[in-house]
């Protein structure tokens, strides 16, 4: 019931001002994102792997929830654009001790923060954050609980459009827990937006998200019926918790039933490629010789990650 | 004091009363209605014109957040909200700091509250003690004390076996008993409606089974006892269905619903706003339907506020970890009355809800304003259209769903056993 | 100062061409910046028959109205497939006004590495310098008035051509 109906990430010229969400997004933004990756792709090619366009501006890496790996992709992505970069990793327990996620913000905005990238383990805490910071700061989502990874939606729709071009044409399967993933609810928001006409979503159903039908993907528990004539497989990472959680008995039955094999690769087209968002989990979600082979992606899409985030920052930052 | 009211619509549900009639207090009770006794001489009249009178709210849940949370708010505060929402009547669940289990507890609160001389309080006394759900607690001395009924709030029960047990001490004294019907393990870490909404908005959920469990076992246990069950803040159609079906088969079941959820669904999360994170969550619109029809119907007998002020600190916090709950004895009326003329239900069947029915779980006289009743009156002006302002309301929390909103339905006077203890624009 | 009509790109470009003939060596290196300029750099590489691969600039990053304006729409990629240490760089680019794009460019272009010289061939000169940048070649100096700006177009054949427009 609050009061602005409107996109809280587009400024009232309909320019992106903040990323929170793939949801809901036009897709001549997200196309704009992915075309101005294609140029900063071009610079992490160069010797000099930076430009200026983000010199002079401090951007803050919020994370309230630990993780090297996208935490370093964006500190390098914003260094190659020139930007000063803190990382904060704040301490849960420190929370817990009086200071409110938005007296931390406020805080850090006082040192003239331009841009606060933010990962959260609770869903829609960048958004409570968009409400409360200055007009003139912007936040991007670098994940928040089981709702969204934006970044990552658009790596990955920038990498399957590098090696497939045109979505309206593909078949995508995501595979995995897609009832815990950011990654997955923000890949089928953007495959959606972008035309992907055919999105399957295979796992045991325990791991599948109530109503996801109404995503717009199409349901298989049967891993071998979903990847039938698919262009483009997509594996989530499976956490160990989910076997405390009653959720799976085993990595080992997981593995037999819903781990990307080459045999069960084969039943993709034969050009499919493999994404993943990494960390990977060999021999639980991937055997090694997919994760290597020469069907997957997932090198690739390091690079392309870099170059999503140098434009998203960019055009953030210009907006 | 003796009191004319005077030109107003007088409203009265429980004696089928709605009509342009004077009101007469003396002594804290009504002395007449219609017509003036003889030689009455008004030591203050009240021009009611273009309003409605009606009997003074009672509102089934209202938190006063004493004793324990008096920085949340206060007794003093919430009761003044109280009376300016226009209710007389409230009953607070014992899901206090310490809960009220013990005798002195409640005597210290109906002592503060009798005190403060403005509406009744009728504290719902803890089922076990410390609210744990393993042991008893003396049930007979907290009647004794005050209360009128018996609650574990929000708390689950260690098991069936003590809640079977809860249910047999209390149907012995004919202690009514209220339980929320939520299944403790399927609720787990839940915070939304286990639907579309919570899916897009990757939020933890709480399925409808949770409820639909819990009212089975409540129901059959129930039946197994004779005890008196009064079902807290129904969220589900299936609830619903069932509370119907229980009714029909004669059992001595009630039940009531959250104001929000009369009006709010899983959609109103929007941009994963906190105020809307409430318990039982918001559930789907074809859920709210239901709880609409059953509220038309008299499957629910009741609307109550669910009145819980929220500190800021733990209420703008992202959604899950958000505290649940809204502020809402000011906008029980107002929203009752956007019911009321959304649904067709009429102003009697909708003021039913918040005066005489509630009155009657309660077990107490109020709610109705026949001669010789207790003059606990609401007037108010069912055209005042007001935007609801966070900081003017009078409780401390801050915390509602309807922020900025305008409502329309704004109690001019409260009168508390005769005595104007509210007028609008008097602080 | 011609008043009315603008000078024929094509001549202005043949014009260039004839100028810049007699500089061009073996380690000559074409920049054309997008979009006019790389459409002039593309035809002066095959008319002067320059051996080094023809370069491309989108000086988008390198801009200094980033704060106010944002990001460009359609940002293309810079690609400059020679090595640029020890070259000599020829910039080309359509209109030469402020200079500001070929100081953004110049800056570019030292990302990639040290070239032993740059010059600057311009088809068209409006004046209005606001930095100390000047071209060695040049199309012709025209004159605009305030409120309008000179644009290149190519149709499908190819064919170039000046327009005036609006601001």
């Amino acid at each position: 019931m609050w009061l602005d109906p409107s996109n809280p990430q587009l400024n009232k010229n309909g320019e992106l001002h903040h990323l929170l969400s793939l949801e809901g997004l036009p897709a001549d933004v997200l196309r704009q994102i992915l075309d101005t990756a294609v140029s900063f792709v071009g610079v992490t090619q160069r010797e000099v792997k930076k430009v200026p366009l983000l010199r002079g501006k401090a951007v803050f890496n919020l994370f309230f929830e630990p993780s090297t790996r996208t935490r370093t992709t964006f500190e390098i992505a914003a260094k190659r654009l020139s930007a000063d970069v803190i990382n904060l990793a704040i301490n849960i327990s420190s929370q817990s001790k009086g200071e409110t996620v938005l007296d931390t913000v406020a805080n850090l905005a006082a040192m003239q923060a331009d841009m606060f990238i933010v990962r959260h383990a609770a869903s829609g805490a960048p958004h409570l954050i968009a409400r409360h910071v200055a007009p003139d700061i912007h936040i991007i989502n670098a994940g928040d609980g089981r709702h969204a990874h934006p970044t990552q939606g658009l790596l990955d729709m920038y990498t399957i459009r590098h090696y497939k071009g045109d979505f309206s044409k593909l078949r995508v399967a995501i595979v995995g827990d897609v009832l815990h993933s950011r990654v997955a609810r923000s890949q089928i928001h953007a495959l959606t937006t972008l035309g992907c006409p055919e999105i399957r979503v295979i796992g045991p159903k325990t791991l599948m998200p109530t109503l996801v039908n109404k995503l717009g993907v199409q349901v298989y528990p049967d891993m071998h019926q979903g990847l039938k004539d698919v262009d483009v497989v997509m594996m989530l990472r499976l956490q160990n918790e989910r076997m405390n959680g009653a959720l799976l008995p085993s990595a080992q039955e997981f593995y037999k039933y819903y781990g990307l094999t080459d045999d069960k690769l084969a039943l993709a087209r034969p050009d499919a490629i493999v994404l993943h968002p990494g960390p990977m989990n060999r021999g639980v979600e991937i055997d090694s010789s997919v994760a290597d082979g020469k069907q997957s992606v997932i090198l690739p899409q390091v690079t392309f990650g870099i170059a999503i985030r140098m434009a998203v920052m960019s055009i953030l930052a210009g907006n | 004091m003796k009191i004319h009211i005077k030109n107003g619509r007088l409203i009265d549900p429980r004696n089928g009363i709605d009509a342009a009639r004077d009101v007469f207090i003396a002594a804290g009770k009504i002395v007449a209605i219609g017509t003036a006794p003889a030689n009455f001489g008004a030591n203050r009249v009240i021009d009611a014109t273009n309003c409605i009178v009606c009997p003074g709210l009672v509102d089934l849940a209202v938190r006063l957040r004493e004793p324990g949370f008096e920085y949340l708010a206060t007794l003093e505060s919430e009761m003044k909200a109280a009376i300016a929402g226009g209710v007389t009547s409230l009953a607070c669940p014992p899901d206090t700091d310490p809960p009220l289990d013990e005798p002195g507890l409640v005597e210290m609160l109906k002592f503060r509250a009798k005190n403060l001389n403005q509406a009744h309080v009728y504290p719902i006394g803890a089922l076990t003690t410390g609210l744990k759900g393993e042991r008893l607690t003396e049930m007979a001395e907290l009647r004794d004390a005050g209360c009128v009924a018996f609650s574990q709030a929000e708390a689950p029960f260690a098991d069936n076996l003590v809640l079977l047990h809860a249910l047999e001490y209390a149907a012995t004294f004919d202690f009514p008993v209220w339980l929320r019907a939520q299944d403790p393990a399927l609720a787990r870490n839940g915070v939304a409606h286990d639907g579309e909404i919570a899916t897009r908005l990757g939020l933890p959920a709480i399925p409808v089974a949770a409820e639909v469990i819990a009212l089975s076992t409540i129901l059959t246990l129930a039946r197994e006892t004779g005890a008196r069950i009064h079902i807290a803040r129904l969220s589900s159609a299936e609830g619903v269905a069932m509370v119907r079906e229980a009714k029909a088969r004669g059992l001595p079941v009630t039940c009531d619903i959250g104001i929000h959820h009369a009006h709010l669904s899983e959609m109103d999360i929007g941009y994963f706003d906190p105020n809307c994170h409430l318990m039982p969550p918001l559930r789907s619109q074809r859920d709210r339907e239901a709880l609409r029809a059953g509220l038309a119907d008299g499957t629910i007998d009741a609307l109550c506020s669910d009145h819980t002020p929220i500190d800021e600190d733990v209420k703008q916090l992202p959604f899950s970890e958000a505290e649940a709950g809204a502020t809402g004895v000011e906008l029980l009326l107002p929203l009752t009355l956007k019911w009321a003329a959304e649904s067709g239900a009429g102003l009697s069947t909708a003021l039913d809800r918040i005066t005489a029915s509630p009155a009657a779980i309660l077990g107490i006289d109020g709610g109705h304003l026949a001669p010789g009743a207790a003059a606990d009156i609401c007037i108010f002006d069912p055209e005042c259209r007001w935007r609801v302002e966070p900081a003017a309301l009078l409780s401390q929390g801050k915390n509602t769903p309807y922020s900025g909103f305008e409502v329309s339905g704004r109690t001019t006077h409260t009168l508390v056993a005769g005595t104007l203890v509210y007028e609008k624009n008097n602080k | 100062m011609p008043a009315n009509p603008l000078p024929d790109a094509e001549l202005l470009l043949a014009s260039l061409t004839d100028q810049m003939r007699p500089s061009i060596g073996p380690n000559t290196g074409l920049v054309g910046i997008h979009t006019g300029g790389v459409w002039l750099a593309e035809r002066l590489h095959q008319a002067l028959g320059i051996e080094l691969p023809l370069g491309t600039l989108d000086v988008s990053f390198y801009r200094d109205d980033f704060n106010k304006k944002g990001l460009r729409r359609n940002v293309k990629s810079s690609d400059i497939p020679f090595d640029i240490d020890g070259c000599n760089v020829v910039i080309v680019d359509d209109v030469l006004y402020t200079g500001r794009t070929i100081r953004a460019a110049m800056n570019e272009l030292f990302d990639y590495g040290r070239p032993a010289s740059i010059r600057l061939a311009a088809l068209v000169d409006r004046g209005g310098r606001e930095l100390p940048v000047s071209a060695e070649f040049i199309g012709a100096a025209v004159t605009v008035k305030p409120g309008e700006n000179i644009e290149l177009a190519r149709n499908a054949q190819g064919k170039l051509t000046l327009q005036l427009n609006r601001d």
